[in-house]
């Protein structure tokens, strides 16, 4: 049976998120970025000839602070080696659906045995021996003029030719 | 510059944004790259982020896998859903936050 609805079938975390923090007495809502130009960059080799790496917004432990504001502010983009991979990255403090899943199972939203599988078998022509991180942060400058620039450079350092962002 | 690809659920978010390639799952928030401990979806999804980075020739690129978290979808009516009880203790933890935000601020 097909089953109409007066609303798109996904939810819209804009319209959420605005209500939800106005419900906490946020008068000003989060004005999201818009980019109007998107740089996009062509894989110019096979996948097979290809380093792959991944980039998480999750933490290797608990960053130190009381709070979350203090532990957010501790927090800084990272490379980390694959095989000293923690058993449970850190998660808590970011904004996901702790009610209805879980992240006990890192490849769930890290998937680095999924990415070492595909270069076992040739899929890929390699991981990166490092993955890296990031913080998620409300500012856009921080984001796009110092987090992303220290995250291009790991990955030059690495060899990297194509990068996965999981978005938790 | 580095080929990327987003792989994610907040569609809205992303799209709004703008990224180069976005594989797309429709389910809750905290498990991008499959459902916790299917190891066959989660290979499946990670074979579509490396196939739309192999593939896709122009910026704004979105594919959906064709994954259902659950038969119901209760989680859909759930995630920060406000009922009227809430208010007033959302109103209150916002209060708190303020004042804590004003207190790492001084420091």
């Amino acid at each position: 049976m097909i089953k109409r609805t007066p609303y798109r079938s996904f939810l819209s975390y804009i319209d959420l998120s605005r209500e939800y923090y106005a419900a906490h007495g946020y008068s000003k809502p989060y004005a999201w970025i818009s980019n109007q130009n998107v740089p996009f960059t062509k894989l110019e080799k096979p996948l097979t000839e290809c380093r792959v790496a991944l980039l998480t917004t999750a933490d290797l432990e608990k960053p130190p602070g009381e709070s979350k504001q203090e532990r957010h502010l501790s927090r800084k983009t990272y490379a980390h080696p694959v095989d000293e991979a923690p058993e449970h990255f850190y998660t808590q403090d970011l904004q996901w659906d702790q009610e209805s899943t879980h992240t006990d199972d890192n490849d769930s939203f890290m998937p680095l045995n999924r990415l070492m599988e595909c270069a076992e078998n040739g899929r890929i022509g390699s991981a990166s021996p490092r993955f890296y991180g990031v913080m998620t942060d409300y500012s856009q400058g921080k984001t796009s003029k110092r987090s992303a620039p220290e995250i291009l450079e790991l990955c030059k350092e690495d060899g990297v030719d194509a990068l996965i962002l999981p978005a938790l | 510059m580095i080929p990327t690809v987003v792989v994610g659920s907040a569609r809205d978010i992303v799209e709004e944004c703008g990224v180069a390639r976005f594989l797309f799952t429709d389910f809750p928030l905290g498990n991008p790259f499959g459902k916790p401990w299917d190891k066959e979806m989660q290979r499946s999804i990670m074979d579509m982020a490396l196939a739309l980075l192999q593939y896709a020739w122009q910026g704004r690129t979105t594919i959906q896998t064709p994954f259902k978290w659950s038969e119901d979808e209760k989680w859909r009516k759930i995630f920060m859903h406000i009922s009227d009880n809430q208010l007033k203790e959302y109103k209150k933890l916002g209060d708190a936050r303020r004042a804590e935000q004003a207190k790492v601020k001084i420091i």
